[in-house]
């Protein structure tokens, strides 16, 4: 075990943190919406000095021959190298692809966007929807800065007009918001040594031994579900760990508009 | 229409009929075949043999890299593009999260123990099949573990807490109500899980209680693993 652990779990067992929160607490959290005119729907969301930003575009595709009356919907995330020294240029590493494929399922399976609803002409026109993450400064738990963003943004989207040619018209954006029928917000916790935490900094993330990503919906239900990192749990620590996500989710929840 | 008979006839916490082999591969280190219904995964062990590329080794320990693909005509429907995806990555990743726990690596600075998992058909469950299979390889290759890992989805289907869940049970959406798809991995000896993940919705005394399912399933297939490893090493117990 590493020095720099060592000194942490020390901390930890006497419930402190580095930061003088207790191993409950989250950072202060800030979203702003529309940071890109450009995109159908933006938002920032800022976790302590942890920033992401989110964008939604939409364009009127051909569906799938499997998903005729479906629209589609695609959710990316990249860990650019100017939010931190970890991160290089390049194809996506598996923590970027992690994190894509965790906030992905969080809104897909929550069905906080109906992909019927998307269906302009069966097998012929449906829209895709595409959500793309960045981090920008990472300063720990961008998995839930970037379910925050990517449901901050999907809220923030308006529909884009449709031309003659039955083309998406980025010119004329309707008023019409996307048909949003919930709204689900991942929480990661964390285990280290024998201590839970959430919204963890850079210094903790480095040093977990299990976290667990829990997407709760409006109604407490999850909706998704990802164990990470190395370390084993029981059953009994899942089920705490799941209370306190659904505890914390409800308190996020109320930061978006 | 609550779901109180199984498309299949299986109780629920029954599993789809298991077979299994290790030493399939004579060129690997270590292998194994784990077929469940219509699922098949083959895994094959190499190592611990010198890292490449170098930059990852890593001089305190050794490590685990595993891969996890979909032959191209495995799939339910289309060919799955050979070369894998951000599926089979991560797929890849909670692979190795949930192997990692059992070994330790560190008599092996510098080296990597390779786990490769090729599905040759499949019908739901595939990252348990290559789990399960995997650690029969990793045993087979005489690669020291404190504990044996099996994994298994376990699930929602309209209200029931199922265990290994077929493709039209996974399928089985109704408008008013989801499907859950959880596919876990325990330690039998240690009762500690390893991989956890899932899709769809569930309430959390409803996790809880597939959790325990699935953790009483493991220990069913841990059985058979150690019957197709004691079948190729003999041994009693």
């Amino acid at each position: 075990m590493s020095d720099q652990k060592q000194h942490l779990l020390k901390y930890l067992s006497k419930g402190l943190r580095y930061d003088g929160r207790k191993p409950t607490d989250y950072r202060a959290v800030s979203i702003e919406y529309d940071v890109s005119n450009s995109a159908e729907g933006s938002a920032r969301v800022r976790i302590g000095k942890t920033e992401v930003i989110a964008g939604v575009k939409m364009a009127i595709e051909k569906p799938y021959p499997d998903t005729a009356d479906r629209g589609n919907l695609m959710v990316n995330a990249e860990l650019r190298p100017m939010a931190s020294p970890d991160f290089e240029s390049g194809p996506p590493t598996d923590q970027g692809i992690e994190l894509a494929r965790v906030v992905d399922r969080g809104v897909r399976e929550s069905e906080c966007i109906d992909v019927h609803d998307l269906c302009i002409k069966e097998g012929e026109a449906v829209w895709s929807v595409a959500i793309d993450i960045v981090a920008i400064n990472d300063d720990g738990n961008l998995f839930d800065a970037a379910g925050l963003a990517a449901i901050a943004a999907l809220r923030d989207a308006k529909m884009p007009g449709t031309n003659d040619k039955g083309k998406a018209d980025y010119d004329n954006r309707t008023k019409n918001k996307l048909p949003l029928k919930h709204v689900p917000v991942p929480i990661t916790v964390f285990k280290i040594g024998n201590t839970f935490i959430v919204d963890p900094t850079t210094d903790e993330e480095n040093n977990f031994d299990a976290r667990l990503t829990v997407a709760c919906k409006e109604d407490n239900h999850l909706c998704a579900l990802q164990k990470g990192g190395e370390g084993d749990l029981t059953i009994d620590d899942i089920d705490h760990m799941v209370g306190l996500a659904q505890e914390k989710s409800e308190w996020l929840r109320k930061k978006l508009r | 229409m609550p779901y109180l008979k199984r498309f299949d006839g299986r109780k629920f916490d029954e599993t789809r009929p298991i077979t299994a082999k290790v030493g399939i591969i004579p060129r690997a280190d270590g292998s194994a075949i784990f077929q469940i219904g219509n699922t098949t995964a083959i895994a094959a062990v190499y190592g611990p043999r010198e890292l490449h590329p170098k930059w990852m080794q890593n001089p305190n320990t050794g490590i685990l890299r595993c891969e996890y693909n979909m032959l191209p005509f495995s799939g339910h429907g289309e060919r799955v593009r050979p070369g894998g995806g951000r599926r089979a990555r991560e797929i890849g990743m909670v692979t190795e999260n949930a192997l990692r726990p059992v070994l330790d690596l560190k008599e092996y600075p510098n080296c990597v123990v390779d786990v490769y998992i090729d599905l040759p058909q499949t019908d739901a469950g595939t990252r348990c099949a290559g789990i399960t299979a995997a650690a029969m390889a990793l045993a087979d290759a005489g690669i020291e573990m404190k504990d044996m890992v099996a994994a298994v989805a376990v699930g929602n289907v309209q209200g029931s807490i199922v265990a290994d869940l077929n493709y039209d049970e996974e399928q089985n959406k109704t408008e008013t109500e989801g499907v859950a798809d959880i596919p876990v991995a325990f330690m039998p000896n240690s009762g500690k899980l390893t991989l956890l993940q899932m899709d769809g919705e569930i309430t959390r005394p409803h996790l809880k209680q597939a959790l325990e399912m699935g953790k009483e399933v493991c220990k069913r297939i841990v059985a058979i693993q150690k019957a197709a490893l004691r079948a190729k090493y003999g041994g009693s117990q």
